[in-house]
């Protein structure tokens, strides 16, 4: 086990409510809610500021909920582009310290400062309350701040002192610090593993750490032995720094999606088809853009009265990044999975999945399927080319015009996030 | 003597100079009914929050008429810390 790293992990408490509340000095010491827009049927807590979250307000629930376990919460609009400065100016504090620096989300990250500690002074923990310290004054928000030899404990320790805490696990305090947490503050333990390992008799990280190997694989498969040796702190993933020229999308790409959460409960099978268009048209558009296309074409849904989601993928024939041909894959694999008579659709989304780089050779055939495949994707080409020059509105679908709920959608501005994973 | 109530966030038009190294240095405030207060010295510029009206930036502390102040570059737009006098 290779103890020598020195691995910051730095996390903006309640990072929204937070960037709210420093651009807004009404809203200081305030219960604020930053949450959805609920005439859209997106009323939910995005983030809650500490004084709120003591009042029992919880990130993902419903803003009704919110309101009634906290009457005067202040709800506030997200704005999304304040939150990415403000992440950017964050990283550029981490900059200053380390080339390694990996973002986990816009509010986290971890810090490699192995090789250039000792350009800081040498005491890592200085480091660490440094760090913590510039982005207190430099953008008036506190951070938690974990250090340790590993991501995973550096992360235990930021998670585990909040607000504005520092804590530094060390091969000599692990034990003490770390092995006695309940086992679902470990990273990749979430609610439903958490329910498999209490069923064992596993509640604590130090109870999994010293999990057999036939048992931890029974419960979770490979999985269990990766969780295991986070338990152990034997977790030795590099930091990986971002390639700073393409900013967020410098990982390797393994699936585009895109979903919505509809303006209306989806009724019919000709309404699911116009959603299902409008997001594999935009999924299909980043398809294009990436160079990738896709083998697996992938659509879920999700209950308006139950809230159940199911999901269904099917393999294409061909790769494809077509529009017409994703679309029409995943437009009957949703209707084919769903019987309107009985059942409504409250959020819908598409993906397009088993990548492959796109524009490889073509066998054409003698029934002219290639050829009229490949007039498809002339004419998506030069769609792209008037959306880039004109914006995404300047070319549209007659289907999403029927509709004055979906035509206000932009879903490929404004439906984009970047996933982060950590075995990414 | 009338008392300072609180202070607003209010961008302000600013004559500044930008050196081959790309260094900003801010020489004068233009308030929005014209007047123009001349920057007698940068004392200090570093990135910083207003605890007073919110927002960051790169924060120049400045002098004006013998007094010193702040002034928040939140590229591209420029701010100050505005008293805001109640009405008696």
């Amino acid at each position: 086990m290779d103890t020598s790293r020195v691995i910051v992990h730095s996390d903006m408490n309640a990072f929204y409510a937070s960037v709210e509340q420093a651009e807004r000095p009404d809203l200081r010491g305030l219960p604020v809610v930053v949450g959805g827009n609920e005439d859209t049927r997106h009323g939910i807590v995005l983030t809650a500021s500490y004084e709120a979250k003591r009042r029992g307000v919880k990130t993902g629930t419903a803003l009704w909920e919110a309101r009634r376990a906290c009457p005067d919460a202040v709800v506030v609009p997200p704005r999304f582009e304040l939150y990415r400065r403000y992440s950017h100016l964050a990283r550029r504090i981490y900059y200053d310290y380390t080339d390694l620096v990996e973002p986990f989300g816009p509010d986290e990250a971890w810090l490699d400062i192995t090789n250039s500690v000792h350009l800081s002074g040498g005491d890592p923990e200085l480091v660490a309350q440094e760090i913590s310290e510039r982005v207190r004054t430099e953008l008036g928000l506190s951070v938690s701040v974990g250090l340790s030899w590993n991501k995973i404990f550096a992360k235990f320790g930021s998670d585990h002192d909040k607000p504005d805490g520092f804590m530094c696990v060390t091969p000599e305090n692990c034990m003490r610090l770390v092995w006695g947490a309940p086992v679902s503050d470990l990273l990749y333990v979430g609610p439903a593993t958490a329910r498999k390992l209490a069923r064992v008799g596993i509640l604590t990280i130090g109870q999994l750490a010293q999990a057999p190997d036939e048992l931890v694989r029974g419960m979770l498969g490979k999985m269990g032995i990766v969780v295991r040796s986070f338990a152990r702190g034997l977790d030795e993933s590099p930091v990986c720094p971002l390639d700073l020229a393409s900013v967020d999308v410098g990982r390797e790409v393994k699936s585009v999606g895109n979903g919505i959460t509809c303006p209306f409960d989806v009724e019919d099978a000709v309404t699911a088809r116009q959603v299902v268009w409008l997001m594999g048209e935009s999924v299909a558009q980043r398809l294009r853009a990436l160079g990738l296309a896709a083998t697996c074409v992938g659509v879920s849904g999700r209950d308006a009265e139950s809230l159940l989601g199911r999901s269904r993928q099917r393999r294409l024939f061909r790769p494809t990044n077509i529009t017409s041909e994703l679309c029409a894959g995943a437009a009957d694999l949703l209707c084919a999975d769903w019987d309107f008579r009985h059942e409504k659709i409250r959020a819908i989304g598409v993906r397009a999945s088993c990548l492959v780089p796109a524009g490889g050779p073509v066998q054409l055939d003698l029934d002219g399927v290639e050829a009229a495949r490949l007039r498809m994707a002339s004419l998506d080409q030069a769609v792209d080319g008037l959306r880039l020059r004109y914006g995404n509105h300047a070319v549209r679908r007659l289907s999403e015009l029927a509709s004055p709920a979906l035509a206000s959608l932009d879903p490929e501005r404004d439906h984009f996030t970047h996933p982060v994973s950590y075995f990414a | 003597m009338r008392q300072v109530a609180t202070r607003e966030k209010r961008y302000v038009e600013v004559v500044s100079r930008t050196d081959p190294d790309g260094n900003v240095t801010p020489l004068a405030v233009v308030w929005a009914d014209g007047v123009r207060y001349d920057i007698d010295r940068v004392l200090d510029s570093r990135q910083a929050c207003s605890l007073k009206t919110g927002g960051t930036g790169m924060r120049y502390t400045i002098r004006v008429g013998g007094k010193s102040t702040y002034l928040f570059y939140e590229g591209p737009r420029w701010f100050v810390e505005a008293k805001v006098v109640p009405m008696p």
